[in-house]
């Protein structure tokens, strides 16, 4: 179906980076903000994280994308505007919106303050929003946005290294609280040192736990330790350590999204131990039966969070001083991050500089 | 040089054992401990048939230690002693002494009095027998799992219709559930809700009753023991619901991931249940009048009754009544 004429459909101008085919190359793109409407909060973005979701959704690797995609769900910057019934925001309030900009509001899971497992929820991009048109992400430079969906960033929190937590900082921060692997004590481990992994050794360790980090890579771990303070580090291709760290771990957050084998991992948990993925392979995996029974553990799975607990989340991470650790790029090295995040090339979350940098 | 199993120990005991992964069980001669200080030594009037004797006996899990006698109609538990790395079973394994342990389908056994329970008063032998395994396994799963921690009006669904799930029926109804049992044989249904007091059937293999039952379940018990497929039962799930497996395959199952992720459901597992847990079940069950339904068998009519369990044709456990027809 030919647009919607993106520059048309809305009254407010707009301007962004936006992929137009599969090749996921992203260009200038031209097109318009709803008005600002009674529930609406209006912010200048200033800052967007690069999700590996971005990448996926600019290339159509899981089939569910529109084009022209403008991505990004790691938004935030400052309120320019707000509507009539706006009750939490003011102009000039540090705002960010994440990975859902709306939900139906009236079911269950909308009111337990789990929007994002609502079966209505509208993605920030790629989405069709309640009147009718696509969601457009924050590689842009202006945001419209229901308040619900929007958060407050905290004063203590930079805005460029808070961006990130939006989504990388929630998938973690939701299971760790979901699946009770927030008391002080446990052992955690953590799947992957990617941009979800290392937000993940910050929010276990401020929560008391002790952090071992798991990942095929022997050169991550002078980083994992040094930097990121886990209190150990184990490579998964190396049997022998896998054996003697057998039955030692409470819970495990596995933030791969490649198909990889769970049994490992699972043989890694103490009875009772839990696996929480929060990636999603595209292919199913096997699971070996006997281990899950003969230790009563389970294997779950946990996607983002609900608005509630983002904020909550956010007021964590100032309170514990967490940020993720960022590259700030400007917006014409887009195309140059996201082939270097293919290759797992950052040291962990590309940021592009919005105010300064992407202009029409 | 080991001594045989008649020579092991000096209570002489009979019973019937398979030798090898044929599975066929004949008359066996062996021993029995002393009744120990602390031991319990039951002369046993019924034991259960339940599936994993069918599974040990065929060397279907590979780890099956020969001659068996099977029969786990005695076992008993505590609080976790179910997940002890060090646990023994009541057939199949070594015991503190060396020997290897032999189970119910015999005459006598001698006991740890700390893994005995006691058989409430109300119970019959008979029907009461199935539930120290098939019992247990269920309503552990239910207690853990937090399926009878309530608000009233959970929905549990059952996944087979066999020894454990047709007593997962009585016992979810019991725990106040609303039960819904899938199955691949629609010819199930008049028993699921007429007899069982199911609330509901669905086909497993029919794909609109499925669709039709998609995001209904807080949770489900799958007590298949086949290599089957995990997509459609997630499915089933409401957000946050539960998948407890109890069936032991001989082979990993295929998990989707993405039903996991984007509904946060979670499969898991759980094994027996501990010796407090055993005895407050059968506790339960006795005030509940929950039995199971049995057919019951003389000794040697038992490979009859393993072939027909390969089957699953036995409503819903067979019983060996030992005390009657057991001689030498």
């Amino acid at each position: 179906m030919v647009g919607n004429q993106p520059e048309k459909e809305h009254p407010v101008p707009a301007f962004g980076l936006a992929a137009r085919d599969q090749s996921g190359v992203l260009s200038p793109f031209n097109f318009s903000r709803r008005a600002t409407g009674e529930k609406d909060v209006k912010f200048k973005v200033i800052y967007c994280g690069i999700c590996h979701s971005d990448l996926h959704m600019i290339k159509n690797e899981w089939g569910t994308s529109t084009y022209p995609l403008v991505p990004g769900h790691e938004i935030v910057g400052e309120v320019t505007e707000v509507g009539s019934q706006v009750e939490k925001f003011k102009v000039g309030d540090r705002v960010g919106v994440g990975c859902i900009v709306g939900s139906c509001r009236s079911c269950d899971n909308c009111s337990n303050s789990i929007e994002n497992y609502c079966p209505k929820m509208i993605l920030t991009y790629a989405g069709t929003y309640h009147d009718g048109t696509v969601t457009y992400g924050g590689y842009s430079d202006v945001m419209v946005c229901d308040e619900h969906f929007v958060v407050r960033v905290p004063d203590a929190l930079p805005l460029d290294a808070a961006a990130p937590l939006l989504c990388a900082g929630i998938t973690l921060y939701s299971p760790l609280r979901y699946y009770g692997l927030d008391k002080p004590g446990i052992h955690l481990g953590i799947v992957g040192l990617g941009g979800l992994g290392h937000v993940g050794v910050k929010f276990a360790k401020a929560m008391g736990a002790k952090v071992t980090v798991i990942s095929t890579s022997p050169a991550k771990k002078q980083e994992a330790i040094e930097r990121h303070g886990a209190d150990s580090f184990l490579v998964s291709r190396d049997q022998e350590q896998m054996k003697a760290a057998m039955g030692t771990l409470d819970g495990i957050i596995d933030t791969v999204s490649a198909v990889h084998p769970i049994m490992p991992l699972i043989g890694l948990l103490k009875t009772h131990g839990k696996l929480v993925l929060v990636g999603a392979p595209e292919k199913p995996l096997e699971l070996p039966v006997f281990p899950l029974l003969m230790g009563r553990k389970i294997v779950g799975g946990s996607c983002i969070g609900g608005m509630k607990e983002t904020q909550e989340m956010l007021d964590f991470a100032a309170k514990h001083n967490i940020t993720a650790d960022i590259e700030v790029i400007p917006a014409d090295y887009v195309n140059t991050a996201m082939q270097r995040l293919e290759k797992g090339d950052v040291k962990y979350r590309f940021v592009i500089d919005v105010a300064k940098t992407m202009q029409a | 040089m080991a001594k045989s199993p008649e020579t092991e120990h000096p209570q002489r005991a009979f019973g019937w054992a398979a030798r090898d992964p044929s599975g066929v069980l004949s008359p066996f001669n062996f021993s029995r401990r002393e009744n120990g200080d602390e031991d319990v030594t039951i002369k046993i009037h019924f034991c259960g048939i339940c599936h994993s004797d069918l599974h040990s006996i065929k060397n279907e899990w590979g780890i099956a230690r020969y001659p068996i006698v099977p029969g786990s109609c005695d076992y008993c538990n505590q609080q976790l002693e179910n997940y002890c790395p060090k646990m023994t079973f009541t057939y199949g394994s070594i015991d503190r002494d060396g020997t290897p342990t032999y189970g119910g389908y015999s005459d006598i056994v001698v006991v740890d009095q700390h893994f005995v329970v006691r058989f409430p008063d109300s119970m019959p032998f008979d029907a009461g027998a199935p539930l120290l395994c098939a019992g247990v396994t269920v309503y552990s799963p239910m207690k853990y799992y937090g399926m009878a921690d309530g608000p009233a009006g959970k929905h549990l669904g059952v996944v087979g219709l066999g020894g454990l799930g047709h007593v997962a029926v009585k016992i979810g109804k019991a725990f106040g559930l609303k039960v819904t049992v899938i199955s691949h044989s629609p010819g199930k249904e008049g028993e699921a809700v007429g007899r069982l007091g199911a609330d509901g059937f669905v086909v497993s293999s029919d794909p609109l009753q499925i669709k039709a039952a998609v995001g209904s379940m807080d949770y489900i018990i799958d007590t298949v023991s086949a290599v089957h497929v995990l997509t459609p039962l997630l499915a089933l799930l409401k957000t946050n619901g539960k998948l407890i497996t109890l069936g032991l395959p001989d082979k990993p199952l295929e998990l989707p991931i993405a039903p996991l992720v984007l509904g946060r459901k979670l499969v898991g597992g759980s094994d027996i249940g501990g010796m407090k847990e055993t005895q407050e079940m059968l506790d339960f069950c006795a005030k509940h009048n929950i039995t199971a339904d049995v057919e019951v068998i003389p000794m040697n009519q038992v490979n009859v009754a393993m072939a027909r369990l390969a089957k699953s044709d036995v409503r819903y456990r067979f019983v060996i009544d030992v005390a009657n027809s057991l001689s030498k």
